[in-house]
């Protein structure tokens, strides 16, 4: 059920500093932010109402969803604003080669046959597992 | 006959001493001498001239006429060379011999030169009076290499004006912690770092051997053989009293003119005040001990000789906006029985650090947050005992009453350390002379006049205690960068900074969020005129692409159709472009305008290209539209062309950016259809007359718009309602409507500061919104140009992977 791919994605100068970007990898929208020092993945879409989380303002490693100003945690998926919100969105490993932006999906298939976790359960076991993401060249 | 009393030294000391003798019986012919050739200023805010925030006139203290009101022959640009005592003469460099009756030394002190090679050099400065700045001023200019020999207070001041004037500085000092005199190393180590972060250069334990160069700077050598390039060099390494005088007269002289603590020398009838005096082993080089130093002289000159000067606490502030730091007192933790308690947060670079001794207070160190300096001044001036306090020295006690602060202090606690005002003194004023200003206050009492620490709590008195006191409501902007907006424009203006991160990193926690990088990102605009370092990051998603999200992350796209007058050609256009990309919807809006909504972002470019209309700005805090009515060209009624009138409005200020939406009507008789009187800025087409009208609304909240002007031309309504319109944009907080800016302003004043403001004001507005407008475009231009490769684009990835 870990099965893991990591996917070739774009160029790093296509996401601006402190900016992110938005792509279908894998069938899945996933939201890249270039950090500066790093580059944070996680799924694009709010889990408030769908707002597209790649065209959020970023402040610090968190991003503000442009459509109600929620915020997320790209280093772990969570809300931290508004407080105490259970609710989460996935995040994903990204490593940079030759100036390429690599990130980790679970393969599609897998999502539909296992039990899906919850993105809180899948971020505890991938940070449990390893360091998260790697940093930028 | 009068006794004649000669000064010499126009300088803070001598004035402010001669002010105090002022106050006593009336009893001298004054005459003071005074080397520069500038009336008496304000020497501690030389470090603001430099830095831009004040210009040279505005640091002046004593005009002509007070030296004429009382009386005083004053002598600008003469050096007193010789003093005899006996015969009681002082002569000057032009030969003019002097009689007095009392001398009064008041000569300060020059910078200290340690020896070292190649001083004879060009392009060797220091940092003083006013000339000195003036010169230096002259020299910086972007680019050039400045390097300042001395890390003291002086030195860091002097750097960070030569920055700000665009210089690369490196201030190089021999110790082994920035203002060593007053912080110890860790507070030396905080400072260090905030100068770095401001783009500093800071080189510590280098002992400066020679000045390079043939015949002028070119760099500096340093005793460990290492040397740094430099195109010219301030040397701020400390002062050395002026006492030749006091030696030609006699005086007892150590390191400065030693006097008692009646303020007296060893000739009775020759006196000295100021940085050229010592004091009990005590040289002072800060403005507050002068002031001590000189009411006390001034009773004793008068005859009045009871009040002693028994020394003063050191306190210092380093003057440099955003970098806070406040000392006094003794902070070496060495002394037997001294508790040091310390506080400290490197990621806000907050350090504090109180030396007790004895349960009082010995010492104080806070370096990025000085709010809290008065109180510890009070405790170390007081001696209070602090052992009930003992675990909230290093915190505030609860704030929510801002008066509390004030109420609690005694009448006989100092507000004003510089000047020696105390509470007492300035509601003595308050209610004896009806003060309701600052200014006032200012003039009357002279709080507040010196180095400006002490403004806030001035205010808060005046707010406590005088009844027609008011105070702006000052909300920081948010929890990233604690200022109000007002002084926030003020320091990105005299700091020069026009990129959003740059503020942040220097003036904030580096990071920013939503709420202060949209409002940053407007303020460099506005301040600079759209000439300012664009950080598309820093805006929210519909100024990153120039069209308005919906909730499904599709956007909205209106084209600008100026006065809502549009023709066939354009409609069909419009309509083509609706088929073409299959817009959902297609609606009239309010603003009589047309917008296609459900659009795709990767579309945006290729219909902005298709309709050929420039951006509506729809989407933004920006120049939404002018509204109009028929006006007279088919309207039975119209007595005002307000299609024309509107759509002129609109062309001269569209693509401009405001502090919030900002939307504009104009109708052509009484009768309101285009709904003016409820616009942010409206013109009312009358018989023969147009009325101006700003601040309505018809949102949230519905208001009628006041009045402005009411003119008779079309031009002359036009332009009243653009010096509203860039008054609104220099003066409105983000987010501010005109409706809650005008109703906060007042009307009155803001007539007074837009079209009855002097001629000057009214042509600064025009100028700057000139500037704006010339360097504006059309947002949707960057559709054929794209400021990023991916600012449209949907990214594929380089791999396919089967879903």
């Amino acid at each position: 059920m870990n099965n893991k791919q990591w996917i070739r994605v774009t160029a790093m100068q296509n996401i601006p500093l402190r900016e992110g970007r938005s792509v279908n990898v894998a069938g899945r929208e996933i939201a890249i932010f270039n950090l500066g020092d790093r580059v944070l993945a996680i799924d694009g879409r709010c889990p408030h109402q769908g707002g597209p989380l790649a065209e959020g303002i970023v402040t610090g490693s968190t991003v503000v969803c442009p459509l109600h100003a929620w915020k997320i945690s790209l280093e772990t998926g969570s809300i931290t604003k508004p407080d105490e919100n259970p609710a989460c969105v996935a995040t994903h490993r990204t490593r940079i080669e030759s100036g390429i932006v690599l990130v980790e999906v679970p393969e599609a298939s897998q999502e539909m046959e296992e039990r899906p976790l919850s993105c809180r359960e899948q971020n505890r076991a991938r940070l449990s597992a390893s360091p998260s993401s790697s940093p930028a060249l | 006959m009068m006794e004649r009393l000669v000064v010499v030294g126009n300088g803070m000391a001598g004035v402010a001493c001669v002010e105090q003798i002022l106050k006593h019986a009336q009893k001298f012919e004054i005459t003071i001498f005074g080397d520069e050739t500038h009336l008496n200023y304000n020497r501690i805010l030389l470090s603001s001239v430099l830095a831009g925030e004040k210009a040279a006139d505005e640091i002046q203290l004593n005009g002509l006429e007070w030296y004429a009101k009382h009386g005083i022959v004053l002598r600008l640009g003469i050096r007193i060379t010789d003093v005899d005592a006996e015969g009681k003469m002082v002569t000057g460099d032009d030969d003019s011999k002097t009689p007095f009756d009392k001398l009064l030394i008041a000569t300060g002190s020059t910078p200290l030169i340690p020896p070292m090679d190649g001083l004879e050099k060009e392009g060797l400065f220091v940092f003083r009076n006013l000339d000195d700045t003036r010169a230096l001023l002259d020299r910086a200019a972007p680019g050039k290499k400045a390097v300042v020999i001395g890390g003291g207070l002086l030195g860091l001041e002097a750097a960070r004006g030569l920055q700000v004037q665009g210089c690369d500085v490196t201030v190089v000092h021999l110790m082994d912690t920035l203002m060593e005199r007053q912080l110890d190393l860790t507070g030396g180590s905080y400072l260090k770092a905030k100068m770095e972060c401001l783009g500093v250069k800071v080189l510590l334990e280098r002992s400066t051997t020679a000045i390079l160069g043939n015949g002028k700077a070119e760099g500096v050598a340093f005793k460990d053989g290492s040397s740094i390039e430099a195109d010219f060099v301030v040397i701020a390494a400390g002062i050395r009293p002026n006492v030749e005088l006091g030696r030609k007269a006699g005086l007892q002289v150590n390191r400065g003119i030693i006097v008692t603590d009646y303020m007296e020398t060893s000739n009775p009838d020759v006196f000295a005040v100021g940085e050229c005096v010592e004091h009990n082993g005590t040289c002072y080089g800060l403005v507050a001990p002068l002031f001590e130093q000189g009411k006390v002289l001034a009773a004793t000159i008068t005859g009045n000789r009871g009040p002693v000067y028994r020394g003063t606490i050191q306190a210092a502030k380093l003057k440099i906006m955003g970098v806070d730091v406040f000392s006094a007192g003794n902070f070496s933790e060495k002394a037997p029985g001294t508790d040091a308690v310390r506080y400290e947060d490197p990621a806000l670079g907050i350090y504090k650090k109180l030396t007790v001794r004895d349960g009082k207070l010995a010492g104080v160190i806070l370096v990025g947050d000085t709010s809290e300096s008065h109180r510890y001044m009070d405790w170390l001036r007081s001696q209070t005992d602090l052992t009930a306090m003992r675990r909230q020295l290093l915190f505030p006690g609860p704030a929510d009453d801002a008066g509390l602060d004030v109420a609690a202090m005694a009448d006989g606690k100092v507000v004003c350390g510089c000047n020696g005002v105390t509470k007492g003194a300035i509601i003595h004023a308050v209610h004896e002379k009806g003060i309701s200003t600052l200014a006032q206050l200012k003039d009357s009492t002279r709080a507040s006049t010196g180095c400006g620490s002490c403004t806030e709590m001035c205010q808060q008195l005046l707010k406590a205690v005088a009844p027609e006191f008011q105070e702006e409501a000052k909300k920081s902007l948010c929890k990233c960068i604690p200022f109000p907006e007002d002084k926030l424009r003020e320091i990105l203006r005299s700091q020069r900074l026009r990129s959003v991160q740059e503020v942040l990193e220097i003036y904030g926690n580096g990071v920013g969020c939503e709420i202060c990088k949209p409002a940053l990102s407007y303020m460099v605009d506005m301040l600079w005129c759209g000439d300012h370092d664009e950080d598309r990051s820093a805006r929210f998603i519909n100024d990153r692409v120039h069209a308005n999200i919906q909730k499904d992350g599709t956007f909205s796209v209106v084209p600008r159709i100026r006065g809502g007058v549009t023709s066939a050609k354009e409609l069909r256009r419009i309509a083509d472009v609706a088929e073409k990309y299959n817009v959902p919807m297609v609606k009239i809006t309010g603003s009589q305008r047309i917008d296609l909504l459900g659009v795709k972002k990767a579309d945006l470019p290729q219909i902005w290209a298709d309709l050929g209309m420039p951006s509506g700005q729809a989407y933004t805090k920006g120049v939404r539209m002018v509204k109009t009515c028929v006006g007279t060209d088919f309207c039975r009624f119209g007595v005002q062309d307000s299609t024309k009138a509107g759509v002129e409005l609109e062309r001269r200020l569209e693509h401009l950016y405001t502090p919030h939406k900002l939307k504009m009507g104009a109708v052509g008789c009484p009768r309101n259809c285009a709904e003016a009187t409820v616009k942010d800025i409206g013109l009312v087409g009358q018989e023969g007359t147009w009325q101006v009208v700003v601040g309505g609304a018809a949102g949230k909240k519905v208001r009628k718009a006041d009045l402005l002007i009411t003119v008779e031309s079309t031009e002359e309504a036009l332009q009243a309602a653009t010096l509203f319109f860039q008054y609104y944009r220099e003066n409105a907080n983000y987010l501010e409507r005109t409706y809650d800016f005008v109703e906060r302003k007042g009307i009155e004043n803001v007539r007074r500061d837009t079209v009855y403001a002097p001629l000057a004001t009214q042509q600064g507005l025009r100028e700057r919104l000139r500037k704006s407008k010339r360097i504006s475009r059309d947002a949707w231009l960057e559709g054929d140009a794209p400021r990023h490769p991916t600012q449209f684009v949907q990214i594929e990835p380089l791999e396919k992977v089967q879903a």
